[in-house]
């Protein structure tokens, strides 16, 4: 079977799952005021907040496309409680081992209980289900030492989406809480990897930010590589050699379809979107000079060649406001990181450390880079984008290909395993600390994480 | 020009089957001599001689270039052919000479300790250096083809600097 066909199977079997991208429902009013601006701080992560997490109360159980409310109310609490947990700001109570609430108690809580155990911030909220099948989930962020209610929100949503509305409510509290945007609701792109180390089953993957809902799109008959979800999480960009040669592929996810980005028959790789995804980046071998180019992302547009150096000019990212890419260049010798305007003008290497800085990433906040460090080992770092105050924040021995979680506190990369060449990916936060491994159900690597879902 | 791309992805495919299995065979011994290398053509040709190897198949070009006569090797980040390089890619050269019908793919590999798009730029380097050697000493450009497979397809499994000097390579597989 063509590997459209069976894109088109699994077209039917997402469109299922997924549904269209359409953005959640918020229905109750928030009764707090907006948090301040968030401002570049570092956590001070040897103090942890204490927050329990409540199963959330089913008034009037009622079974759902994705099971009995009764059961949701745990789930999702079980989600609050795994994101706030995995954050590394928090430390979580429940829903196992916490009394079941009432749903009285939600808008009233009982405070002195929640004092005596100690805890110092509750989550409690309802899950309803509407006449249409559809879930209304309601959750509450409570001040447990001052007694009083600091948020609330609720979301309308498809039974099967009940996870999307405990991240939502994970990122308000994780938001209203630290002052950093939200980043839970949001999906990864990757590549499953599986099998030995000279003939590697390479899959094109996504999944949530806390890897559920986990769907292979492609099915490892052709290698594909370094992914990029489209900004609205229609598409995704990515590397195969389904037809013997590297190409890259816009691949609709709704319709199971992919086009390629440009009918030149030169090795293209390394693509990415701009941050309104209306134009495409990728670098071109041409008699075996690689460069960097831009097209339309419609398809419909002229390539345009944004660098000419002699050396291998690759990869890139936009930075946030769309006016200027960083990407990498060997131009000067060695593998080193550059940054120019979007139409290719004013070139500046700004990397000037010891070792070679490769595959540069623009945080969604605007104000770092983060990188592949090589020497020797390979790690993780971010500078600003004049190049100053580089850190490292990984120590292994190739850590690589950094991705920034939509809040720009927490990067994405992947580790591979001396010998094995085994990979797997991993996150870490901006502080260098809590450096954790994302599961995945093979191996994975090239992890490419999407923004925030509406 | 799908179906022919389709149709060439198939045969390369095979090759680079044949090619890795062989690649192998030649990291631990010399390669194997043509009796019993049966891949099912002209089984019964009366030319066979002492194997079952056809002139001009890609079975032929390995015999005929000797032990990993089918690739040249590169310093770590380098993609220029030196000297010893260059006899290789003679010898190719000859054997696409002897066989006009044929034509190649020259793979260009690099070793895992890179980052994943510089290497796929690197190994496309080394292809094309060695692709642009070829055709320097007479080989028609029209009849080679070039690929880089960054350090996705390793040919040595060590993470040590033996099996990378072995990995970063350009590959020549021919295509009848």
């Amino acid at each position: 079977m063509s590997l459209f066909a069976r894109n088109r199977k699994l077209a039917f079997f997402l469109l299922f799952i997924l549904g269209t991208q359409t953005a959640i429902a918020q229905t109750t009013p928030p009764a707090a005021p907006a948090s301040d601006e968030p401002e570049l701080v570092e956590f001070d992560t040897s103090k942890t907040r204490s927050i329990a997490v409540p199963a959330l109360v089913a008034p009037a159980p009622a079974d759902t496309a994705a099971g009995n409310s009764v059961a949701l109310g745990r789930q999702i609490a079980e989600v609050i409680s795994s994101d706030l947990r995995a954050s590394g700001v928090f430390e979580t109570q429940g829903p196992n081992g916490l009394r079941a609430i009432t749903l009285p108690e939600v808008a009233t809580p009982q405070f002195d209980y929640w004092k005596s155990r100690p805890v110092e911030q509750l989550v409690q909220g309802f899950v309803r289900v509407g006449g249409d099948g559809n879930l209304t989930v309601g959750c509450y962020l409570y001040d447990v030492g001052f007694g009083n209610e600091t948020t609330r929100l609720g979301f309308n949503v498809p039974p099967r989406e009940w996870r999307r509305a405990a991240h939502k409510c994970a990122d308000a509290i994780y938001s209203r809480l630290t002052g950093e945007l939200p980043f839970f609701d949001s999906r990864i792109a990757y590549i499953a990897e599986s099998g030995p180390k000279n003939k590697r089953t390479k899959r094109l993957a996504i999944m949530d930010s806390d890897g559920a809902n986990h769907r292979f799109i492609t099915n490892g008959q052709s290698t594909a590589l370094t992914p990029r979800f489209s900004p609205n999480y229609k598409s995704i960009l990515y590397l195969s050699y389904v037809d013997g040669n590297p190409r890259i592929y816009v691949y609709d996810i709704d319709a199971g379809r992919q086009r390629l980005i440009t009918q030149s028959t030169s090795p293209t790789f390394a693509p990415r979107w701009s941050p309104d995804g209306q134009t495409i980046l990728y670098s071109m071998a041409v008699s075996g000079n690689t460069d960097v180019y831009k097209i339309a992302a419609s398809g419909n547009g002229t390539p345009v060649k944004l660098t000419s150096s002699p050396g291998i000019d690759v990869g890139g990212s936009f930075s946030p406001d769309g006016r200027q890419i960083v990407f990498e260049s060997d131009r000067s010798g060695s593998q080193q990181v550059y940054v120019m305007n979007a139409d290719g003008s004013n070139q500046r290497r700004i990397s000037f450390g010891s070792g070679r800085y490769a595959t540069p990433e623009w945080s969604p906040r605007a104000d770092l880079i983060a990188f592949t460090r090589i020497a020797g080992d390979f790690r993780v770092g971010t500078m600003r984008p004049d190049g100053s105050g580089e850190r490292l924040l990984t120590d292994s021995w190739q850590d690589e290909g950094p991705t920034w979680a939509p809040n720009g506190r927490v990067i994405q990369f992947f580790r591979t395993a001396k010998g094995s060449g085994k990979t797997s990916i991993w996150q870490v936060d901006l502080t260098g600390s809590n450096e954790r491994q994302l599961p995945t159900p093979i191996d994975g690597s090239d992890p490419a994480w999407g923004p925030v879902l509406p | 020009m799908r179906t022919n791309t389709i149709k060439m992805a198939a045969i390369l495919m095979v090759s680079t089957a044949l090619v890795a299995g062989c690649g192998k065979k030649k990291v631990e011994a010399l390669p194997p001599a043509a009796e019993g290398t049966d891949y099912g053509q002209n089984a019964a040709d009366p030319n066979a001689g002492t194997g079952q190897i056809v002139p001009g198949s890609q079975e032929d070009f390995l015999q005929q270039v000797g032990a990993f006569g089918d690739r040249i090797l590169f310093e770590t980040d380098r993609f220029n052919v030196d000297a010893e390089d260059q006899a290789v890619l003679q010898r190719q050269a000859q054997w696409l000479a002897q066989y006009p019908n044929t034509r190649a793919i020259v793979e260009g590999h690099a070793d895992e300790r890179g980052t994943r798009d510089y290497n796929l730029a690197l190994g496309e380097r080394r292809a094309n250096s060695a692709k642009n050697y070829l055709t320097s000493i007479g080989v028609d450009a029209s009849r080679i083809q070039t690929v880089s497979y960054g350090k996705e397809r390793p040919s040595a499994l060590g993470s040590d600097e033996q099996s990378w000097a072995q990995n970063r390579r350009a590959v020549t597989v021919t295509v009848r």
